[in-house]
């Protein structure tokens, strides 16, 4: 390195003098004000809202707690989002007055980082609001219809009844699915000259599935099988035939997601395996079948949730489900809070399996980054 | 008569030749090694000995009897010739134990106390007894090919390709797979090796 020359020094301290003139703190006084003012506006709408909607509620024959609560605590929410932008717009006034650059720096950066928090939850309160105005518009319309407590509460024992029906349904057919999936899959997967038919029938076979419209398989086989008068075959129950159409068409679904994790096994593993002697159905049941079930658990875990959802299905082909229940719940009162029932039983046992299928995937994602 | 003899072989992919009318017999109990830069054929050269690969023309023969051509039960070939891979392959769902006993088991038929048994020889043998329960990838790269080569061994192969076995490895997890080479060759093992190190050769 060469000592540094006379013109270059200067140039160097008039670089370092800009940079520092530049580096001015930042109080993001504008952004803490806006946001303040927003959270006052929010807390007003909010608290002119819970008061009416509260008051709708009363009239409405609601008890007085229930109407009142969780008006009041979204007024409450509301407040402490005030008080944030406050504070927020606190630390940028302080932010201006101090003489400590980087003392200021920090307070500019709170200020601006509570302003950011007090606006999104004073967006996430107006939505919440404008959602329980949606409710008791039009003389309550909205809430009447999909949210009749008293038919929500005269029904639910037969629509959770029905509901039996679904998870049965979905029970059978999770486990028919696994197999059947497997089994076309490896199909699928069938090695050479010899493999080819059954490769070629597979291949046709989730074409075919996957072309075809779920709801059109399920009338097709429902109210078709019956009318063949085959022996066994056209005499099941609905719920059987049910089964087998949803089967069908997630069969070939599934067996795409086997087939990705088959041919995803390193070849280098079957290799391994062909070169201790082993034949292709050990090497496929001991070693490719299980690596490829690792890898793929969280997308089947993903195809199971979307399948027992579209158990609702069924109803089409008459078989008493929570969906056919309900429906004739609703028809009978000529309002659709029953069905809500459905919406909201679907929903409860699917939120606990899309959190263990991130869970899942979390964990696979972090042995991979350990290098496994 | 040589154990493997390797007559007038030469393979091509379309119209690259990757060997070249290569003759060479290989008699029981010897050492041959492969030496030449990557990609010169040599690893070709093992899976077409255990038929994971076929040659283009030319023959192989075991003990005299062709292997080569069809009609060859290549499963019970492959359970006379072991083949240990540059990148180990050990099974990663399975525990270094389970990995060695898949085979015998398997295909052998050997009971299972029994082949537990002959495995804990010789992983005792080659130092890695306590991790006969871990699961591969808890293992350093020169534990997995040691483990490999006893997955190799539990078949009582006649003959033992090593195909760049110490390349993926560290420079000191090197001498650890090496002593176990050594050892094999000491005990009458007949392999073959594929190397590009001259030092791992001599």
């Amino acid at each position: 390195m060469t000592a540094p020359h006379a013109p270059e020094a200067r140039d160097e301290e008039g670089r370092a003098a800009a940079w520092r003139a530049r580096s001015v703190t930042r109080t993001h006084r504008s952004r803490a004000g806006f946001t303040l003012a927003i959270a006052a506006l929010t807390f007003l709408a909010v608290a002119v809202s819970a008061q009416h909607i509260g008051d709708f509620a009363v009239a409405q024959g609601f008890s007085s707690l229930a109407a009142t609560a969780p008006g009041l605590l979204t007024v409450i929410a509301a407040a402490l989002v005030l008080i944030m932008a406050g504070h927020a717009f606190a630390k940028s006034l302080a932010a201006g007055r101090s003489a400590d650059q980087y003392a200021a720096r920090a307070l500019g950066a709170e200020a601006s980082m509570g302003s950011w928090k007090a606006m999104s939850w004073s967006a996430a309160l107006l939505i919440l609001t404008a959602a329980g105005w949606f409710m008791v518009v039009n003389d309550a319309a909205v809430s009447r219809t999909f949210f009749d407590l008293v038919v929500i509460r005269d029904s639910a024992l037969k629509v959770l009844r029905a509901f039996g029906t679904n998870v049965m349904i979905f029970a059978i057919f999770a486990v028919l699915i696994l197999i059947w999936s497997l089994l076309v899959a490896i199909a699928r997967t069938l090695p050479g000259e010899a493999g080819r038919p059954l490769r070629f029938l597979a291949v046709v076979y989730g074409d075919l599935f996957r072309g075809l419209p779920a709801i059109i398989t399920i009338y097709l086989i429902g109210f078709g099988l019956p009318l063949t008068d085959l022996p066994f075959l056209s005499d099941l129950s609905s719920t059987s035939y049910a089964i087998i159409a949803l089967t069908l068409t997630y069969g070939a679904y599934t067996s795409e997601v086997y087939r990705s994790g088959i041919e995803g096994v390193h070849h280098s593993q079957v290799a391994a395996a062909r070169s201790l002697g082993l034949s292709h159905a050990r090497t496929m049941r001991f070693v490719v079948v299980p690596l490829a079930i690792r890898n793929i658990i969280p997308s089947l875990m993903n195809n199971c949730i979307s399948l027992q959802k579209d158990t609702a299905l069924v109803a089409i082909i008459g078989t008493i489900d929570a969906f056919n229940q309900s429906k004739i719940i609703a028809a009978n009162n000529f309002n659709l809070s029953a069905v809500t029932t459905v919406a909201i039983l679907f929903i409860a046992i699917t939120i606990p399996q899309a959190r263990l299928v991130d869970r899942l995937s979390d964990r696979d994602r972090r042995r991979m980054r350990a290098g496994g | 008569m040589a154990l493997l003899e390797i007559d007038h072989v030469t393979k091509h992919y379309g119209t690259r030749e990757v060997i070249s009318d290569l003759s060479q017999d290989v008699s029981e109990h010897e050492v041959i090694c492969l030496i030449g830069p990557s990609g010169c054929g040599k690893f070709t050269l093992l899976r077409c000995i255990n038929r994971l690969e076929e040659i283009s023309t030319g023959e192989i023969r075991i003990h005299g009897d062709r292997i080569t051509g069809p009609g060859v039960d290549l499963d019970r070939l492959r359970r006379h010739i072991g083949i240990v891979f540059q990148g180990y392959n050990l099974f990663p769902h399975m525990t270094v134990l389970e990995n060695t006993l898949l085979a015998p088991i398997q295909v052998l038929g050997m009971n299972r106390n029994e082949a537990k048994d002959k495995a804990m020889v010789f992983l005792e043998r080659i130092g890695l007894a306590h991790k006969a329960d871990a699961y591969p990838d808890r293992l350093s790269g020169g534990q997995q090919q040691r483990v490999a080569i006893v997955r190799a061994l539990m078949m009582d192969p006649m003959l033992l390709l090593l195909d760049e076995i110490t390349s993926a490895l560290d420079p000191e997890l090197v001498s650890e797979v090496l002593d176990i080479v050594r050892d094999l060759a000491a005990r009458g093992m007949t392999m073959i090796l594929a190397t590009h190190e001259m030092g791992f050769a001599r």
